[in-house]
């Protein structure tokens, strides 16, 4: 060895998971976190029926849209169900095809985005081609006339969901995979002889987990976002099934009269759509600071 | 006295890194400079060189700040002055010119108006004077066609004439105080010199002072007065030029001295090999299909031999390295490997022969993927095309990493805690893992200090001695190739100009021009080199970039 090696950085113990991640949030994103706990408990409650009420318990002497009481603390909706019990078991539905259809969609463009990526050529146009052109169509408009031809059932609405949305999946994923690919260690193990799927699990991946996490939340938030729109207009889920969107139909037309009723399931909707929204954020915002500090540490 | 202008007493600047903690870059340091005084500021990265030429001008990169100390600059304490003070003179008093001129121009504008745009933002100048002086600059640091050359965008000229451009651009207000930093490392030797006999003619001219910052010894010898040598920001050795070369105090100079100092290698008598590791045959490869980047290439490498290939930049030397490794097909001419003819492509190549035949990259930080710890990066060919798994791949792991000189705690880190020299290191174990029967070795000394290239060299010639591995060094590093290669390939715009035993090559009188050009082209360490070389040019350095006879 020689008599002078350079300056080696401190070594610091290899760490699986991130507590720094935790330890350093904003109370921003600590709030965000806070609301999706929330969501996530309140989805539990439902597939464990802990709920107050049932899902369609109607309760006759109650009438509709009763005011908040103790027993029922957001009062009834338009047939006399208790809302907090509704809005619990919305909360499961609703997530569960969101989360569902985002899975779906990630698996799906990170396949053919990474493949783009690595393979280039010929399969890289022929993938961007096809994604260029189902992006032309207004997604609205083909989930509609996709869901009134094959029907409203909840796994139709999951992979029309999931298809959409996989296009912009695939533009990220295959934009930040193209950064990576041309890096020489991508290089070497492509001369080692790997093959597409190793290049892509153990070379790229890693390199890429944080953008895409953060696409995740925002992904994940549109589709929610979209899941209540199709509801609301009638081709989402189907009554009697509690979910946010519905619900808003459900109940919007007594806005009006001054009652509540529609801005619960609104409001669950907004807060979800806020907290996700706030820890993508400081997702983003570490990302770009670990960035600059590195580019920084380069310049000294 | 009257005559030095800058002086810094116990500066001392502090870096805030990531955690917030400080850790100061330049520590205690004292700098005089007198005028018409040339000083060199030497030391490897991290040595606080760039940092030091920057606090000349009170000023301190984003993240850092100066800490304590004066800087006293023509009898005025520039820590006292306020921001608008300091900005008045930065530029016009004392001016900078950077490591790379092609990051440091806009390439939006034309020449002359980022050449003049600080005498006339600092009302210095009016603008018909200002570019009637840059001409004249221009003039001065020959460069072509000095009335017109300014009319041009930065993309139009070269890399050498870019650099000197930027000197003429720091040149501009008549400054007292020229910081340089590292105005040629990012040329090629014979642009180099152009650049450095220009820079130093105009200093003496001018009677400046100046900073001179690099880390090659070669080229501060040939322009400064005294060096400083430094080594995490701190001082090492101070002294003449001359002093410092020849009769150095410290044991941290002599081994910089000495790493730069060629002992050639004493192998003679060298014959081409009968049966050799690999054969390029007549190869002409190009990117488009239209201008081909090598041209009837016909180079053998022997078992056990390095044969290192050299040319500057755009001489296809990386591209050789493409075509023997399989990423880029040639069209025509075809590679032998061990008497057979290798398949073109990389896809239709077995995994033995990629076994076989292994790569090291110039920059060990993208060639080793972050996430990765270096056991899994030198345990995954074992696994790959050996098999290997569980405690016998661990094994074999601890065994490469002794034979790097690394210590086994090294196997669970990630590169990005591992040191320049230990990540080209590991990528040596990683190449050696395959078992190889040959090492293309992609200029993997360019991206370190010299210190730790040395010993990279020397670790490279003991495993050639070990395990009779042949390497393919490629490389535009003329001083290096005399230490480690028995033949030597000059390339020159996708040719073979010429090839031989490295001997003969280095030996004068060379037979081609273009190589005796590179050859004297590369910094001696004396100082009296540059004007010996600037004697002798004549036509040797007139002669056309398209250049040989």
């Amino acid at each position: 060895m020689s008599m002078i090696d350079d300056k080696i950085p401190d070594a610091l113990p290899r760490r699986r998971f991130d507590w720094e991640f935790f330890s350093c949030m904003p109370l921003a994103a600590r709030i965000g976190l806070g609301i999706i706990l929330l969501n996530v408990v309140m989805v539990f409650m439902a597939i464990f029926g802990l709920t107050p009420y049932g899902e369609t318990e109607i309760f006759r002497d109650l009438g509709n849209w009763a005011p908040p009481s103790a027993e029922h603390w957001l009062g009834s909706d338009q047939i006399g169900r208790d809302m907090l019990s509704r809005i619990i078991y919305g909360a499961a539905t609703t997530i569960g095809i969101a989360l569902s259809a985002t899975l779906l969609s990630f698996t799906m463009g990170i396949l053919m985005g990474f493949t783009a990526a690595v393979m280039g050529g010929l399969a890289d146009n022929v993938l961007s081609r096809i994604v260029d052109a189902l992006m032309a169509i207004p997604t609205l408009i083909l989930a509609l006339v996709v869901i009134s031809v094959l029907g409203t059932e909840i796994y139709i609405l999951v992979l029309v969901i999931a298809v959409l949305d996989s296009t912009r999946v695939f533009r990220l994923s295959r934009a930040i995979a193209m950064d990576v690919a041309v890096m020489e260690f991508v290089e070497a193990a492509r001369l080692r002889g790997e093959g597409l799927w190793w290049i892509m699990r153990r070379e790229i991946l890693p390199n890429t987990i944080m953008p895409l996490i953060a696409e995740f939340g925002l992904r994940f938030s549109f589709a929610f976002l979209f899941i209540a729109a199709l509801s609301f207009l009638g081709l989402g889920v189907q009554p009697p099934h509690a979910d946010w969107g519905g619900m808003v139909r459900e109940n919007s037309q007594v806005i009006s009269y001054g009652i509540a009723a529609p801005l619960y399931p609104a409001a669950a909707i907004a807060l979800l759509t806020i907290g996700v929204n706030l820890v993508v954020d400081y997702i983003l915002a570490r990302q770009n600071r670990s960035a600059a500090a590195a580019f920084e540490e380069q310049e000294l | 006295m009257s005559d030095l202008l800058l002086e810094m007493k116990k500066l001392r600047v502090e870096a805030r890194g990531a955690d917030g903690a400080t850790n100061a870059i330049v520590n205690n340091l004292d700098l005089r400079l007198e005028r018409g005084e040339v000083l060199g500021l030497i030391g490897e990265s991290g040595a606080g060189k760039s940092t030091i030429g920057l606090a000349a001008m009170a000023y301190a990169r984003t993240g850092c700040r100066i800490a304590g100390g004066q800087v006293i600059f023509d009898g005025t304490d520039l820590m006292q002055e306020d921001e608008e003070t300091l900005r008045e003179m930065r530029g016009v008093r004392a001016a900078y010119i950077a490591q790379s001129a092609a990051a440091s121009f806009n390439p939006a504008k034309r020449l002359n108006q980022q050449v003049c745009e600080v005498a006339i933002r600092h009302g210095v100048m009016s603008e018909e004077d200002a570019v009637a002086r840059a001409i004249e600059l221009y003039g001065k640091l020959h460069l072509p066609e000095p009335r017109t050359i300014g009319r041009r965008y930065p993309h139009q000229v070269s890399g050498g004439q870019l650099q000197r451009v930027m000197s003429a651009m720091a040149m501009t207000c008549g400054p007292d105080l020229l910081v340089l930093d590292e105005p040629t490392t990012a040329l090629d030797v014979t642009t180099q010199i152009e650049v450095l006999a220009t820079v130093r003619e105009l200093i003496r001219q001018n009677n400046n002072a100046a900073l001179y910052i690099t880390h090659d010894l070669a080229v501060v010898a040939q322009i400064a007065d005294r060096i400083m040598v430094l080594r995490y920001g701190e001082l090492v050795e101070e002294g003449p030029t001359t002093k410092i070369l020849n009769d150095p105090d410290e044991a941290y100079t002599r081994e910089l001295v000495s790493a730069r100092k060629a002992v050639v290698k004493p192998r003679v008598q060298i014959v081409l090999p009968e049966h050799p590791v690999i054969a390029i045959r007549d190869v002409t490869a190009s990117y488009d299909g239209k201008v081909d980047v090598l041209k009837k290439v016909d180079v053998v490498i022997g078992k056990g031999e390095t044969v290192a290939i050299v040319g500057e930049s755009g001489s296809g030397k990386s591209t050789l390295a493409r075509v023997v490794t399989g990423l880029l097909p040639p069209h025509e001419g075809h590679v032998e490997f061990n008497g057979k003819p290798l398949s073109r492509a990389l896809k239709q190549r077995s995994k033995d022969d990629l076994r076989r035949i292994q790569m090291i990259y110039q920059m060990p930080d993208v060639a080793m993927n972050p996430r990765q710890s270096v056991a899994e990066i030198i345990g995954r060919p074992l696994t790959f095309y050996f098999g290997l798994t569980g405690q016998k791949r661990d094994q074999r792991v601890l065994e490469l990493l002794g034979q790097i000189d690394m210590d086994p705690v090294f196997a669970e880190r990630l590169p990005g805690q591992l040191s320049g020299g230990q990540k080209q290191r590991v990528c040596i174990a990683r190449a050696l893992a395959a078992e190889p029967d040959i090492i293309i070795c992609d200029e993997v000394t360019s991206a370190l200090d010299q210190v730790v290239a040395a010993g990279i060299l020397k670790l490279l010639d003991r495993l050639q001695k070990e395990t009779d591995i042949a390497y393919m060094f490629i490389t535009h590093d003329l001083g290096i190739v005399k230490n480690i290669a028995e033949r030597t390939v000059v390339m020159y715009q996708g040719d073979v100009v010429e090839q031989g035993s490295t001997l003969d090559i280095f030996t004068p009188p060379q037979k081609q021009d273009y190589t005796r050009k590179l050859i004297a082209s590369v910094p001696e360490m004396r100082t009296d080199w540059l004007d010996e070389v600037l004697r002798e040019r004549g036509d040797l350095f007139e002669i056309d970039a398209r250049g040989r006879t």
